[in-house]
């Protein structure tokens, strides 16, 4: 069964209407890949998923986005919940104005997490074997918070690059960094969801490649829904894949059905390259 | 061949002048304002200028101080800030399109600019009337309260226009991980607007310690430094002001050597407050 269901939403900023009834099921633990061409609506997708789209002026959404049966834009939907749990990171990676160990800590902090509830969320993530364990002789006085940040850093393979520089300033680090750390910065209000909105258009070859290869490893236990211009990109990392042309869901399907049989015109005029 | 000369250069040209025109103008009346209050009042600057309160006939030229103004002006000043302070952060942030819809934020943008432009005196005059009216008389407080009725507005609206250019990625970011709205200004937006904190704290500092007229009948004038909230206090501008209407050579000497230290007062707050900012904005998005 799936935990996100999209039905019939309808998203518009005043007479523009920039997604037209979008019904489907997102599949848990894949990466799904949203693609199209610039303007189509994808992020404007994406970005309803955890109502981060309700920042933008006059935009109105009607329908439902489903998660865990409820509805997130229901009357007595908790928001500051939802996006516990629905990670976002944006296409520019946006360090906080603070050092790399408080860009980490701040979503446990804002959520108010006491010692236990760290240490349980630690323990979970041990048995994803996703961080490989070490033994370190500075352990015994390290906080949980430090423990915590450790984690997440090593999640989002950054660690090994600023486990000596934790407190100095996160802008000061590369722009592909920047976007691990934000990437590290999600995972550690331990969403089940993480949207990724182009997340490698504004890095390198090789930052996007790292950030590519951490995705692929994440999946394992998270569901990833990431926005994409780049048609290679999604054959690369997608297990499922969304084809939006002009704010309406033309064809989705699994990836390997989807690009190899695709059923719709559009889609295959956009596969070949006819539209872009 | 000859080459003509465009229309384009010609425009170029101009607007370079009269870019250093401009410059030359600003340069040179800063330079002229410090080189007369130096030239005039250095000669008349002393320790006890600084240190005493004035004497019997100080205005006619013998022993004393100014230190009843220098604190007075002090008081006022920092008094009027913390006041400003309270009212002016939380207004500056209402303004946002977080909080209020931008048709309201951008009417009271537009009261807030007329405010800023309502000459000291009319806030005097004001606050006179309402003093009169609960039979207060002139005072430290009374000085206060008119200084920050004055400051807030000017305050306000700076830190508005640097807090409106904090980005709205930065915003996202916060709100994407279920920050509040409180959260978010507070640990994120304040932090990045910071230095334009600081400056629109500088701005309407200056403009408070500086101002004469708003003062004038709020806060009185006295020779003695003030030991309550209700007793008058003398101030800077004033005392330059009575000074430099004596007939007195000396005395006259003395009001440019007043506004020397007022000058003095507002650069020393100015580089403590740039210090402290560019300290806490350290790991600010550049």
């Amino acid at each position: 069964m799936t935990h996100t269901k999209l039905r019939k939403l309808k998203i518009s900023y005043g007479d523009n209407h920039a997604l037209k009834e979008i019904n489907v099921d997102i599949p848990d633990k894949q990466i799904t890949a949203i693609i199209g061409p610039s303007g189509c609506g994808k992020t404007t997708l994406l970005k309803s998923i955890n109502r981060i789209i309700e920042l933008s002026e006059g935009v109105k959404v009607r329908g439902e986005v489903l998660i865990d049966g409820a509805n997130i834009y229901g009357k007595d939907a908790d928001v500051l919940a939802l996006r516990k749990k629905v990670g976002f990171l944006p296409q520019r990676p946006c360090p906080l104005p603070m050092s790399i160990y408080d860009n980490v800590a701040f979503g446990p902090r804002i959520h108010r997490l006491s010692e236990e509830q760290i240490t349980k969320q630690l323990e979970k993530q041990k048995t994803n074997g996703l961080v490989k364990k070490e033994k370190s002789k500075k352990y015994q006085d390290y906080s949980k918070m430090d423990h915590l940040v450790e984690h997440y850093l090593k999640l989002a393979g950054l660690w090994d690059e600023v486990k000596d520089r934790l407190h100095s300033s996160a802008s000061k680090l590369s722009i592909g960094q920047q976007q691990r750390l934000a990437l590290a910065r999600v995972l550690a209000i331990e969403p089940e969801v993480i949207l990724a909105d182009e997340p490698t258009s504004a890095l390198d070859p090789l930052s996007a490649k790292l950030v590519e290869e951490q995705f692929k490893l994440l999946k394992k236990d998270y569901t990833i829904v990431i926005v994409t211009h780049i048609l290679r990109q999604a054959r690369r990392i997608a297990d499922y894949v969304m084809f939006m042309y002009l704010g309406e869901l033309i064809e989705h399907g699994p990836a390997e059905k989807f690009f190899n049989a695709p059923q719709k015109d559009k889609t295959k005029e956009y596969l070949s390259g006819e539209i872009s | 061949m000859k080459r003509k000369i465009k229309r384009s250069e010609i425009e170029e040209k101009i607007f370079k002048i009269l870019m250093i025109v401009s410059l030359a103008i600003v340069l040179l009346s800063l330079i002229g304002i410090i080189s007369v209050i130096v030239i005039k009042g250095f000669s008349a600057l002393s320790w006890s200028m600084i240190f005493e309160t004035p004497k019997g006939g100080y205005y006619l030229g013998k022993e004393g101080g100014i230190a009843n103004a220098i604190v007075g002006s002090l008081y006022l000043a920092f008094g009027a800030l913390i006041l400003s302070l309270i009212v002016s952060i939380p207004l500056a942030f209402a303004l946002q399109k977080d909080y209020l819809n931008k048709k309201i934020a951008n009417l009271i943008r537009v009261l807030l600019d007329v405010l800023c432009g309502v000459p000291s005196i009319v806030y005097g005059a004001f606050a006179f009337i309402v003093m009169m009216h609960f039979m207060i008389r002139a005072s430290l407080l009374g000085g206060i309260v008119t200084l920050a009725l004055f400051m807030t507005p000017i305050m306000t609206r700076a830190m508005d226009e640097s807090i409106r250019l904090v980005p709205a990625e930065l915003k996202e970011a916060s709100y994407s991980m279920g920050a509040t709205r409180f959260e978010t200004s507070f640990k994120i937006v304040l932090r990045q607007s910071l230095p334009g904190i600081a400056t629109a704290v500088l701005i309407a500092f200056g403009r408070g310690i500086g101002d004469a007229a708003s003062i004038l009948f709020t806060a009185g004038y006295t020779d003695s430094i003030p030991t309550s909230l209700f007793s008058p206090v003398a101030s800077l501008p004033l005392a330059i002001f009575f000074q430099i209407a004596t007939p007195i050579a000396e005395v006259q000497r003395r009001a440019y050597a007043s506004a020397f230290i007022l000058l003095a007062i507002v650069l020393i707050v100015s580089i403590i407050t740039r210090y402290l900012s560019s300290r806490f904005s350290r790991y600010n998005l550049s």
